[in-house]
């Protein structure tokens, strides 16, 4: 199969570059990591992250062919030759196919991640009906491979200021946890110009969630609870 | 090299480190956090089905019936002091998770949802127990998650994508930390700690077939082993019933907890055969060798007869989506079979590692000292999978990993919250401290013919063929022999690419170091144990063995150095369950 890779070595002098390679590689069955990984063991200089090799870990995201994925359950049948692999975009490169995710991190810092319930703690669990646990469905599975956030046109420009749609679905996971106590603190943190707001509808982030999750739909609800409380 | 120095440091990221740094970041100590990877990248996030404890929210239960059935599914090797302790505690680590704000799956009446596990009875071998708390079919990710969120909260400091080298003693003994490189720089730092926890996780990937991340390499086992430090039970190694087969990735036992069931090419539910109480829900190593075995003898399904159906269509699409949501996923990913209509093909595959660094209940590393085998290393502790304290014995119950982080990194954690209190001035650090991980790292720098990702195939086909399910003495030193030739050509490996910044290359080198050590365990304490136990199955030694087999294995790398020491038979408060046969 023909790659296309982009390559990036600070160390080098030399600008980024797309490097062609061709690998043998039968893709029945196998999936884009595999091929990278067979790759690397050719040329080592190849630098990639990658972790749990089945889609749960978030450690491999890159874009393929111009969209956001995970390589490790990209199968290699899907992908149009020549396979163009960059990096994630919007994201400093730091070399080859690794991205600085620390504005992402920052970002996902920003909202708070964490249950908030000053309650006593019962001797027992806190109860949670099934239906108030299944507003959680489609926000607490997020890996924060950051496929959505770096797909996102309003974080490629405002990375600093715009929280982008992998840190507003985490604020939606808590701001809907019944037993979190801090949504208007949550909203108030929220309620901003830049932080939400900048959030346009585009839905390049549900297109390339791996894991089949709606951002913009918990965005959407974030925004209808702020109206709801003005009125 | 530079240098940085906090109270506590953890090493590994995953839920036992997360564990203990949350107990250590609550309190008024400076505690930091190395990991190789971006914490939610651990393998934790990997676990499926759940996490055990005796909540009895769906069925009558108490802890001493999950004592009771750790004690025999590890086939009486696991130590029932530490099994007690796990046991008594679970309820409360579950619950103090829960507060956290992980996302368990609920019961109609609010309470957290929990599913039947292989190996699980009620009444001390009675009917099957419902015993594993759930968050659907995604648990380790939600633990992981809410830990690391718990730990944002409480700033606990990070050190992502550091890799740590070695550890540091001084001459008494005392860990003083550990040496680490930067991934993302390549330089290397000195991380002084008067208290020290490995977390490192497994080392499953020195297997072909594994379930495991591709993270996990026994690096905590190699820094221990490099220190002269002994590992604890290395020929126990679990193999899952249930991989994907060919891929290895995890088909969770919750499946067959759901109701799910195994059937070779004649449609016949062999695990009848094998285990007629508990069927499909038998201790993990024997269903692994039931498979096995139908296999072999040419009962295993598709074109080549290497694998064996695992049917759950039978329980409706809804049930499959709302319980079962992730494997799905993987299923059609990676097997092309959606199991709400046909069998998911499965094998057994490489999985989890019940030996490991040897530690007491306050996850104290203990090592043969001189005034007995069992003396805290000082500054020293280790949790989780790279530890052996042993709750899991000869074969871990499904269930009890997660539990085991926990418990004993909130164990962990409290002892050393204790042991910095009785120890509040920082020892001298030795002018040497960091010469042996310089000599590694430039060992790297020097141009060599063999490749390290050779080296490394070769090592995971040489574990795979000749230390897997079924084991013989002729196998193992074959693998033995062939692991010396592998060390040969090691010292004959470069890499091609020396540069500094986020040199992969260099990592996954550093890494073999440690795969190497762990396969090398392995294989030597499985030519030594001479019998039948758990996971370890000797086709030599069918049986058995506890006249002279009731005892712990610890190897040394010094010569291959081969020791034992006894099981702890007696519990903390309750009465031992003797040693009978294991039967399902």
């Amino acid at each position: 199969m023909k790659f296309r890779l982009y390559r990036y070595n600070p160390e080098s002098g030399v600008q980024p570059r797309m490097q062609d390679v061709e690998l043998d590689i039968d893709p029945a069955g196998r999936m884009l990591l595999d091929a990278l990984i067979a790759i690397k063991a050719q040329d080592e200089t190849l630098s990639l992250r990658r972790s749990c090799r089945e889609g749960v870990c978030g450690s491999d995201a890159v874009n393929v062919n111009g969209r956001n994925c995970l390589a490790c359950i990209t199968p290699l049948s899907t992908l149009k030759e020549p396979v163009e692999v960059r990096p994630l975009p919007g994201l400093p490169v730091i070399r080859d196919l690794v991205v600085d995710m620390e504005p992402f991190y920052r970002q996902y810092r920003s909202i708070r991640p964490w249950l908030v319930n000053d309650e006593p703690e019962p001797e027992v669990e806190r109860l949670q009906s099934p239906a108030d646990r299944a507003l959680l469905d489609g926000a607490y599975e997020c890996i924060l491979c950051a496929c959505c956030t770096t797909s996102c046109p309003s974080f490629w420009w405002h990375p600093d200021t715009f929280v982008g749609p992998a840190g507003l679905l985490q604020a939606y996971r808590f701001i809907a946890d019944s037993r979190d106590e801090a949504t208007a603190a949550r909203l108030d943190n929220l309620e901003d110009p830049y932080r939400l707001y900048r959030c346009r509808g585009i839905m390049n982030c549900v297109d390339a969630c791996p894991k089949g999750l709606n951002p913009t739909e918990a965005i959407g609800r974030i925004k209808a609870l702020l109206v709801k409380r003005r009125v | 090299m530079n240098v940085r120095r906090f109270d506590a440091l953890i090493v590994g990221g995953g839920g036992a480190g997360l564990r203990a740094a949350l107990q250590l970041a609550r309190s008024d100590y400076k505690v930091a956090v190395v990991s190789k990877v971006f914490p939610t990248r651990s393998h934790t996030v990997s676990a499926q089905g759940g996490i055990t404890a005796a909540l009895g929210n769906v069925d009558d239960d108490r802890w001493e019936w999950h004592f009771y059935d750790t004690v025999k599914g590890g086939d009486w090797l696991g130590d029932q002091d530490a099994i007690e302790f796990m046991c008594r505690e679970a309820p409360s680590a579950v619950y103090e998770l829960e507060h956290m704000g992980l996302p368990f799956s609920r019961l109609d009446n609010g309470r957290i949802y929990q599913r039947p596990f292989g190996g699980q009875s009620k009444n001390f071998g009675g009917e099957q127990a419902t015993r594993t708390c759930a968050a659907a079919d995604r648990t380790g990710h939600a633990l992981l998650h809410t830990l690391y969120q718990q730990n944002l909260a409480a700033r606990t400091q990070f050190f992502d994508e550091y890799f740590a080298l070695d550890l540091v003693r001084d001459a008494e003994g005392y860990c003083l930390g550990v040496t680490a490189l930067s991934i993302e720089t390549g330089e290397p730092l000195l991380i002084e700690a008067r208290a020290t926890l490995l977390a490192t996780g497994g080392g499953g990937r020195a297997f072909g077939n594994s379930s495991n991340a591709l993270i996990n390499t026994g690096d905590g086992l190699g820094m221990v082993l490099r220190a002269g430090l002994p590992l604890q039970d290395m020929e126990f190694w679990q193999f899952h019933p249930t991989g994907i087969a060919g891929v290895g990735c995890l088909i969770t036992e919750g499946v067959r907890g759901e109701g799910g069931y195994l059937l070779n090419k004649q449609g016949e539910r062999f695990m009848d055969r094998y285990a007629p109480h508990a069927r499909d829900l038998a201790g993990r190593d024997v269903v692994a060798r039931a498979i096995a075995i139908e296999i072999a003898e040419g009962r295993g399904c598709g074109p080549r007869g290497d694998y064996i159906d695992l049917k759950l269509d039978h329980l409706g699409e809804a049930a499959i989506a709302a319980k079962l949501p992730g494997i799905r996923d993987l299923s059609i990913r990676f097997a092309g079979v959606d199991p709400a209509h046909a069998p998911i093909p499965v094998a057994p595959t490489a999985h989890y590692m019940m030996g490991g660094i040897p530690t007491n209940l306050h996850g104290q590393v203990v090592a043969p000292a001189r005034f007995g085998p069992e003396e805290p290393v000082p500054g020293l502790y280790a949790v989780g999978e790279c530890a052996c304290v042993s709750v899991h014995g000869a074969n871990r119950l499904g269930g009890n990993s997660l539990l085991d982080l926990v418990v004993f990194g909130r164990a962990a954690g409290r002892h050393m919250l204790d042991y910095l209190r009785d120890n509040p001035y920082p020892r001298s650090m030795p002018d040497d401290a960091a010469d042996a991980s310089a000599a590694r790292l430039a060992r790297w720098e020097r141009p060599g013919s063999e490749r390290v990702a050779a080296i490394s195939d070769d090592l995971r086909r040489t574990m795979q063929a000749h230390c897997s399910v079924f084991r013989t003495d002729v196998s193992l030193r074959q693998g033995l022999a062939q692991l010396d030739a592998l060390e040969a050509r090691l010292a004959h490996a470069g890499l091609r690419d020396t540069s500094r910044v986020f040199n992969t290359a260099r990592i996954e080198a550093l890494e073999l170091d440690n795969l190497v050590g762990v396969a090398r365990a392995t294989l030597v304490s499985a030519i030594h144990r001479t019998e039948s136990r758990g996971a370890h199955t000797r086709e030599d030694f069918p049986e058995r063995d506890d006249e002279r087999w009731l005892r712990h294995t610890l190897y040394a790398r010094a010569e291959d150095q081969v020791d034992t020491k006894p099981v702890r038979l007696k519990p903390l408060t309750v009465e031992s369950v003797k040693p009978k046969a294991r039967v399902y």
